[in-house]
This record gives structure tokens, sequence and C-alpha cells, in this order.
């Protein structure tokens, strides 16, 4: 049972991509299917939660293989927190995009690709192999560039060659060093990584194998100064697409910095601490004020993405108990919001007829519940009590300070406010000024915003609001289960030995 | 072989990096593919090379006999190469297509993500003239409205 779990967040997608291409032709029964799929992924991903929780990590051979040897997959709490929250997102997503605009998306191969998608995220977050990660990273990448392009408009086929182009480059560096860490170790099973990497003489090389895995990680989570693709390209995507990049597409480059950077890297935390507490840094002042700069709402949120990854990057660059803790949080916290507020900003193009905010106006007085479904996801942004924002961002500038890292700290506070004034400037444009004459006279046309179309715009948008408050009105089990995750991240010993086996089988030496 | 691989390795790194400093988006192109020919070349220095026996197991025998080549890395390389073909042909269309809306390839020719004066609502401060050229002071009116 715990394995058919283990692999279902990667086969339920797969099965969905092959029917809903082979559907290629009836898009209504794509859409139903890609909404059971994502809802059947959910399900499976949280008896997989359930499972970790009481029997712990869980551990597959693909194919039998023995462990160094054949491809692992392997479930940790912070794995299994990833996946629910994967499932949860594509479940929203997968609704969200039956609303507006559904017909020519789905013409145009959306739900095959959007499958493939959270299948390569999926895959991401599961596997316990080196190179198996770098081909989870291409199946993403191959079915993002083709999400990315959907409508094929020049803006999106401009924004779309840079995001090729730079995760390309970026994909190519991890290649590179997963040839490096080949020659140098012998192997590319992590846990047995983490068993050999202290034990390599030539530690110099290694660092340098594991800067270029930062650098290709970055690339992908869109640090500081590797981000310039996102805002180049995310706000051009059609907005269910870019709900789901920027719920899990910089995330995946998060979680594999966190992997490994807990576990094959940890002896280098030296070496490597201080150059993550600099770029966390310097991420999260550029993302929000990139941010401060823009007058489109997607910009806007799109720059936010890249200010936030800098918060969770502060947990790996202080790797205590606490500051990974809250890296887990805040992670969990921002996928939900994020996303959420991706797609607030889809609903208040269609009732307001624009992303600009100059042309935006007066949602306060005709939509007041659009308006406090923006809000309760904008202030959690900006970390107010008692939402979820605050919490993840009270433990994660508390570990700063515990850890005396002063700077990091109260950077971190200060981009806090930054953020809060991002959001009140789209509330003051878009909610609360007089709207523009074109503004007012706008109206959705009835054919494209029915009840249907309506149910399935709002429905994801309140379910992610009930989140958004559960995590920040009922916090303890939250951070309880953070906290464990971070413990079971700093406990190489427990994953080297609930992959290898107690008495690891010894790699062909001579390969070494 | 040990001088020929990592020298190889580091002409086909320095050409990609140059190749993808061109705004000539093609170029770029030819750089990652290049790039990723190093990469792959590396996995395979990685597996260690300078043995010619093939990895088969003899029949009869219970592991491969010692010096045998290491079959992983070729596995690995045959992997990237079908990923990277994969990438490079997406990237080549998608240029294709951007070649025929925008008529151009020069990534500077392509604006349209990101326009060099965005319209922000509060007017945008005019950008100050290059301090180079001499400026008529007081700056007439008409010049501001070109700016």
């Amino acid at each position: 049972m715990r394995q058919i779990l283990l692999v279902a967040p990667i086969l339920i997608p797969l099965a969905a991509c092959a029917i809903t291409a082979l559907l290629w032709q009836r898009p209504e029964v794509q859409r139903r299917i890609g909404v059971a799929a994502a809802a059947l992924l959910f399900l499976s991903t949280l008896a997989l939660l359930a499972e970790v929780v009481t029997g712990g990590m869980v551990v597959g051979q693909m194919g039998n293989w023995p462990a160094p040897f054949g491809i692992t997959l392997v479930v940790d709490p912070l794995s299994a927190a990833m996946l629910v929250i994967t499932g949860l997102m594509a479940l929203a997503v997968a609704v969200y995009a039956m609303g507006p605009g559904a017909a020519e998306r789905d013409r145009a191969g959306f739900q095959p690709l959007f499958h493939a998608l959270v299948m390569g995220v999926a895959g991401a977050f599961s596997t316990g192999d080196l190179f198996n990660l770098y081909v989870w990273f291409e199946v993403m990448l191959i079915a993002s560039f083709g999400l990315l392009v959907l409508d094929r408009t020049r803006e999106q086929l401009d924004g779309g060659l840079r995001y090729v182009m730079l995760n390309l480059v970026g994909t190519t560096f991890f290649l590179l060093a997963v040839g490096l860490v080949y020659g140098l170790t012998g192997t590319l099973n992590l846990a047995d990584l983490a068993r050999v990497a202290p034990q390599v003489e030539n530690q110099g090389a290694l660092a340098a194998a594991a800067v270029l895995l930062l650098i290709s990680f970055g690339a992908k989570a869109a640090v500081f100064p590797l981000f310039n693709w996102l805002p180049a390209a995310y706000h051009t995507a059609s907005m269910p697409v870019a709900a789901i990049f920027a719920a899990l597409l910089t995330k995946v480059g998060v979680y594999a910095i966190i992997r490994v950077f807990t576990l094959v890297f940890a002896h280098d935390q030296a070496l490597f601490g201080p150059i993550i507490g600099v770029v966390a840094m310097l991420t999260m002042v550029v993302g929000v004020l990139g941010a401060a700069a823009h007058y489109d709402v997607r910009r806007i949120l799109s720059f936010h993405i890249i200010s936030q990854i800098g918060y969770m990057l502060v947990g790996v660059a202080l790797m205590t108990p606490l500051a990974l803790a809250g890296a887990v949080l805040y992670i969990v916290h921002h996928i939900v919001v994020k996303a959420n507020l991706f797609l607030v900003a889809g609903a208040m193009q269609k009732v307001g007829g624009s992303f600009a905010l100059a042309k935006l106006g007066g949602l306060w007085a005709t939509r007041p519940l659009l308006g406090l479904m923006f809000l309760i996801p904008a202030l959690s942004l900006a970390g107010i009590p008692p939402l979820s924002g605050f919490w993840g961002k009270l433990v994660v500038i508390r570990s700063g300070f515990e850890a005396e890292a002063w700077l990091l700290a109260s950077v971190a506070l200060a981009v806090g406010l930054l953020t809060l004034y991002s959001m009140v400037k789209i509330w003051n444009e878009a909610f609360w000024k007089a709207a523009p004459a074109e503004a007012a006279a706008h109206q959705p046309a009835p054919g494209e915003w029915g009840r249907m179309q309506r149910f399935a715009t709002f429905a994801p948008i309140v379910a992610l609001c009930a989140v958004t408050l559960t995590i920040g009105l009922w916090t303890e089990p939250f951070a309880a289960f953070s906290l464990a995750a971070a413990e079971a991240l700093l406990d190489r010993e427990a994953y080297i030995a609930a992959v290898l086996g107690t008495a690891p089988v010894q790699l062909a030496e001579a390969v070494r | 072989m040990e001088i020929a691989l990592p020298l190889a390795i580091g002409v086909l790194v320095a050409a990609a990096a140059y190749l993808l400093m061109a705004r000539d988006l093609p170029r770029g192109l030819l750089g990652f593919v290049l790039l990723g020919t190093a990469a792959n070349l590396t996995i395979f220095a990685a597996g260690r090379i300078g043995t010619m026996t093939p990895p088969l197991v003899a029949p009869g025998a219970q592991a491969l006999e010692a010096g045998a080549a290491n079959p992983l890395p070729q596995a690995l390389v045959l992997t990237a190469i079908v990923i990277g073909f994969g990438l490079a042909s997406f990237a080549l269309v998608l240029l294709r297509r951007a070649h025929a809306e925008f008529g151009s390839v020069m990534s500077e020719d392509m604006q349209e993500a990101e326009p060099p004066l965005a319209a922000a609502p509060p007017a945008e401060p005019a950008p100050t003239p290059p301090p180079a050229r001499p400026r008529p002071v007081p700056a007439p009116a008409a010049l501001r409205e070109v700016v």
C-alpha cells in the first residue's frame, strides 16, 4: 500500500496526461477528466502524508534494484507536505481552468501539458536521485514551455523565448554539475552522496560542483541575480497557467536547494551558509523593489514571487531547526497565498476589464466579496496577523535573531513592510479609487461569465482563502509539522539508513 | 585521450559562453547545444575512460570482470542527449514562430513582453538626457515632449 501511495502522485498525472492527449478532439471530456485526476491526486497525496506522519519515511526502489544502483523514490515529511500542496494547487487550478477562456485553452492543449507539469513537479518532490531530479526538472520545463505560449500572442512569444533560453542554460549547468559530482563520488543517489561526500578527498572540486548546482537551482527558484526570466515571462501567461507556475515552479527550485544542501553538502555549511544568506537578502530586496515600480497587477505579483523566495532561503542559510521549520511553513503558506492572488487577479480582470491598475477602479463598491477575497491573501502575503503569512514570517525572522543574523532578520522585517506597500497599492488603485470611465462601463461578456464560469472562478479562490485562514488561526499543527519536517531534514543519518538500509551496499569502489 | 577530453570540453564551454551572449537568438540556441555537448562529455569523462573492455557479464559469471568499461555514464548521456534534443527542437520551433511574428531574430527587436517605457499611471520621470550632449538651459518644452 505504501508503495502504491508513493508512486501515485507520479502515475495519476501521467495517466491524466495520456488520456487527455488521446481525447484531443473532446475538450469537454478532457476538462472533466482533468478535474477528476487532480482531485484523485490530492486525495492520494493526503493519504501519503498520513502514512508518512504515522509510519515514517516512505522509500521505494523502482524495479527492485537495490538502493544506490536503481532509481529511488523517497518521501520524507518535507516531500509529503510539498506533494499535498501540489495536489491542492492542481485541484484548485484545474477547477479554475474551467472558467472563462476554457474552450480556447483546451483546444490549444492545456490539459495534457498541465498534467505533465504536475507530474514533473511531483516527481521532483519525491525522487531520491540527483540524475532523476534532472529528468523531472526537464519534464517540468518542457511542459511549462508549452503552457507559457499557449495563446501564441506576440507578448507570450517574446516572454516565452526569454524564459526558454535562460532555463535551458540553467538546466545544462545542472547536467554539468551532475557529471562533476558523479566523477568525484561515483554515485548519484542522494542518500549515498550524503554518505560519501564528506569523505571525498578533493573537497574543492566538490564545492565547485555544489556551486554549479546552486546556480541551476537558483535559476529555477528565481533568486538574485538569476531571476530575470521570471518577470519577463510570468505576466504574459494565461491566468490559470500563471497561477500554477507561481505556485509550484520556483518552489521546486527552493525544494531542490533545501534537499541537496541539507543532505549532501551539509558538511560544507560554513562555506554555503553565508553565500545563500547574502543571496536570500538580495533576492528579498530586489524582488520587493521591482514590485514597487510596477502598475500591472500581474507584474507586481510576479516580482513578489521573487522577494518571497528570499524568506524561504533564510532557512537553508541558517540551517537551524527553527529556521528550516520556518522555511517549510513559509513555502506551504506562500504557495497557497500566491496562487490565490493570481486567481483573484484573473477574476479582477474579468469583472474590471484590465490588469493595469490605471484602468481598474471602484471594485470595492461593485464587488465587495471579491475585495475581501483579495484582502485575505494580500494581507497574508504581507504578514499581517492572524493570517498564515504572519506565522511564516514570525518563525523565519525569529530564527534569524536567534542565530544572531541581525542583518538578515532586519532585512526580512523591512521587506515585509514594503510588501504591504505593494498590496495596499493594488487595493487603493483597483478597489478604492473611483472607477475610470471605461472600467465603469466594462461588463464581462455574458457568454463567458455565466453561472458555471463564476463558480469555477470563485470556488478555488474561496477554498484557498479558507486554507489561508486555517493556517493562520489554527497554526499549532502546521507549526508542529514544520518543526518535525525540519528535524527530519537535519537527521541525515536517518535518511541514509532509510534509503540504503542499515548496512549500505558498497558501490563498485573501482569507479571512484 | 585524457588531455583531449578536458580540452574539448573547455573549448566547447568557451564557444558556448560566447554564443550565448549574442543578441542573435539562433546563435544563443547553438550556444545551448554546445553547452549541452560539453556537459555530456563531462559525464562521459566522469565515468573514467581508458578501458575498451565492454561491460558484459560473461556466461556463467556472477559479476563483471575487472577493468570493464563503466556503462552508467553512457546511459546518463543518452538520456541527456534525448532531452537536450527535444528542448532544442522546441526552442527552434518557438524561434521560427517568433521570427514569423516579429520579422527578426534579434532579441532587441522583441520588446513585447517588457516594453522599454511602460506607461505607468503617475507620469514616469522623464529620463535625463545623456550628460555628454550639451543641453540648452533652460530646456525648451519641445525637447521635453520629445523625451
